[in-house]
C-alpha cells in the first residue's frame, strides 16, 4: 500500500493554495497509509538562507534550542513553529556553527535542510499530521507527500517519508527495495551517511551520489533503474524540479494529471479529483520504467 | 432512467440497490453521479440493466458483472470487470492494469489504451482495446479473446493455455510458450464478430491483425523435463 501525492505547479497564481490542494490530496490516501505521513513544500527562498526544518519532542522547552542558535548565528533568528518542528532560517555561511550547536541538544533532529526545501513527517493519520502542521496554509511551486503503511521498517517518525538525503532533495516511495543493502554499502564507500536502515533512504542517497557526480535530475532517476531493484514508484522534488519513475513492472499504481497550471501525481485518480480544471485535464497512467520531469523555469 | 449521485449516496447504497433488482423489473436503465475514482463502482450486479457511470472510477468496477451494461464516460483504474460472468462494460477513456482480469464470460470494450497485464488469467471473457495494452496481457490466460487494435507490451501471453488473442499494431515481445498463429477465415469471421460486438465499423480490416496463441509446450507435462522435478 502507501500513497504518494505530488503537485508541481505551472501557473505561480496558484501558489498561495500548494498547501491547500496538497492536503486534499492526501486525505484519501489516509486508508492507505495510516501509520504515518509528511511532506516536503518547497517555498520561499530567503536569499543567503538555509531553512532547517528541526524535530523537537512533544514539550521540549525550544528556548534554550533558539538561544544556542542565536549565539551560533550571531543575529537574531527567523523562525516558525509547526507543532514538533521548527523551520530555522540560518545564513548560509553559518551553516557549520549552527550545525555544532544543534550537537549540543541530542532530543533535536534535524528532518531536513535546503533554501527552499521544508520536511514535516510524523507518526499518525495523515489528515491529522497535515492538520498539526498547518498544511492547509503552507505556500509553494511544488510539494510531495506519502501517506505510509510500513513494510520494511518500523512504524517511526524517522521511517516516514519524505526522505532527504541532500539540500533540496527529497524522495517518497511506494514499494520496498530488495537490494537496498548492498547499495547502502556501496554510496557509504562513496562517503554518503544514512540516519536510518529504511530502504527509501537508501533511494533518495541514490539520486543524491548521482546528482552530486553531475548528473542531471532525469540521468540520475534513468540510472536508477538498472541500480535499485523491488518494487518502486518514485517521486522526487528538488529545488526546482519534479519527477516520477515507476519501476519496470510497474508494480505499483500511478496516475498523473496535468493541466495549463499544473502537474499531479496521485497514486490513486481519487487523490485527484478535487484539483482545479480536473475535469478537462489530461489523465493518464505514467508508463513503467520511464522518467516523468518538470522544472521550474 | 433512474440517477445515483455519488456525491450523496455511497458506493454501498448504490451497489445494494443494484442488487435488490428483480427479473423483470421495471428499473433498468441507471446513472451514476460523480463517481471522482472511487473503487467498486457498480459491482456484482446480475441483471440485464444499463448503468452509465458519468466520470472516472477507482478499482473493479463492473467487477463480477452478470447481464448487466455497465458504461464507464471516463478512465477506470485497476482491475476493471474483473472476473466478469457475462454482459458487458464498456470504458470510453483508457483503464489501468489488470482489466478483465480472470474474467469468464460477457464482452469488455476499452476505447482507450488498458496498462499492464490486461486479460490476465481470462477464462472466457471477450477483450476489445482499441488503443494498446501492456506488458504482461494475457499471462496465464485460459479461454476467451483479446482483440488490440494498437500495439501490445512486452511478454505478450505469458504462459497461456487456451485464449486467443489478436493484435493489429506491433507487439514489443512474446510471453514464454506464446507464439503467432496463422489467421485462418474463422479467425477473420471470429474477429469481424467480436469488433462488430465493440462497435468498431467495418472500416478496420480483419486482415491486419495477426494471431498469438499457446505453443501447449508449457502445460502439459513433458517427459523430457523429469529431471527438472
Amino acid at each position: 500500500m502507501c500513497g504518494i501525492a505530488g503537485l508541481f505547479l505551472k501557473d505561480r497564481k496558484l501558489e498561495g493554495d500548494l498547501g491547500a490542494m496538497l492536503a486534499g490530496m492526501l486525505s484519501p490516501l489516509n486508508d492507505r497509509g495510516p501509520d504515518s505521513a509528511g511532506f516536503a513544500v518547497y517555498g520561499a527562498e530567503m536569499p543567503g538562507h538555509l531553512k532547517f526544518t528541526l524535530r523537537v519532542p512533544q514539550l521540549f522547552d525550544v528556548e534554550p534550542l533558539l538561544k544556542g542558535l542565536r549565539e551560533a548565528v550571531g543575529a537574531p533568528l527567523a523562525h516558525r513553529h509547526h507543532d514538533t518542528h521548527i523551520v530555522a532560517s540560518i545564513p548560509a555561511d553559518r551553516e557549520a556553527p549552527a550545525r555544532r550547536a544543534l550537537q549540543a541538544f541530542p532530543e533535536v533532529t534535524i528532518v531536513g535542510c535546503g533554501r527552499r526545501m521544508e520536511i514535516f513527517k510524523e507518526v499518525g493519520r495523515p489528515d491529522d499530521v497535515s492538520r498539526r502542521f498547518g498544511l492547509k496554509r503552507m505556500t509553494g511551486t511544488h510539494a510531495i507527500g506519502h501517506t505510509r503503511m510500513a513494510t520494511e521498517s518500523a512504524v517511526t517518525t524517522n521511517g516516514a517519508h519524505p526522505f532527504t538525503t541532500d539540500e533540496d532533495q527529497c524522495l517518497v516511495h511506494n514499494g520496498s527495495l530488495s537490494n537496498h543493502n548492498a547499495v547502502r554499502r556501496e554510496l557509504i564507500k562513496q562517503g554518503l551517511s544514512f540516519q536510518t536502515e529504511n530502504d527509501t533512504e537508501v533511494a533518495a542517497g541514490f539520486i543524491t551520489a548521482k546528482l552530486r557526480g553531475g548528473c542531471s535530475l532525469r540521468q540520475a532517476m534513468e540510472s536508477s533503474l538498472g541500480s535499485l531493484d523491488g518494487f518502486y514508484t518514485f517521486v522526487i522534488g528538488t529545488k526546482a524540479g519534479f519527477g516520477v519513475l515507476r519501476d519496470p513492472i510497474a508494480c505499483k499504481p500511478a496516475v498523473m494529471a496535468e493541466t495549463e497550471q499544473l502537474v499531479a501525481f496521485g497514486t490513486e485518480y481519487r487523490a485527484l479529483v478535487d484539483l482545479p480544471r480536473i475535469e478537462s485535464a489530461k489523465v493518464w497512467e505514467p508508463a513503467p520504467a520511464i522518467v516523468y520531469q518538470w522544472e521550474l523555469h | 432512467m433512474l440517477a445515483v449521485d455519488l456525491a450523496h449516496s455511497s458506493v454501498r447504497e448504490l451497489n445494494a440497490t443494484l442488487h435488490r433488482l428483480a427479473p423483470g423489473g421495471n428499473e433498468t436503465h441507471w446513472r451514476v453521479l460523480n463517481p471522482r475514482g472511487q473503487h467498486a463502482v457498480a459491482v456484482g450486479i446480475e441483471q440485464p440493466v444499463l448503468v452509465e457511470i458519468e466520470g472516472h472510477v477507482g478499482y473493479y468496477c463492473g467487477g463480477m458483472n452478470k447481464l448487466a451494461t455497465v458504461i464507464v464516460s471516463g478512465n477506470a483504474g485497476q482491475g476493471v470487470a474483473e472476473n466478469m460472468m457475462s454482459g458487458k462494460v464498456w470504458v470510453k477513456g483508457d483503464a489501468s492494469q489488470a482489466a478483465g482480469a480472470t474474467g469468464c464470460g460477457g464482452l469488455l470494450v476499452i476505447d482507450g489504451n488498458a496498462s499492464a497485464r490486461c486479460g490476465i488469467s481470462m477464462k472466457g471473457i471477450d477483450i476489445v482495446v482499441k488503443g494498446s495494452v501492456g506488458h504482461l496481457s494475457a499471462f496465464m490466460a485460459q479461454a476467451g479473446n483479446l482483440v488490440v487494435l494498437e500495439d501490445a507490451g512486452e511478454a505478450l501471453g505469458d504462459s497461456i493455455y487456451e485464449a486467443q488473442l489478436y493484435v493489429r499494431g506491433k507487439v514489443h515481445g512474446l510471453g514464454a510458450d506464446c507464439i503467432e498463429k496463422p489467421l485462418e477465415e474463422a479467425h477473420k469471421a471470429n474477429l469481424r464478430r467480436l469488433l462488430d460486438a465493440a462497435g468498431v465499423n467495418g472500416s478496420v480490416d480483419v486482415g491486419e491483425f495477426r494471431r498469438y496463441g499457446s505453443a501447449r509446450k508449457l502445460y502439459h507435462f513433458h517427459v523430457d523435463n523429469i529431471g527438472n522435478y
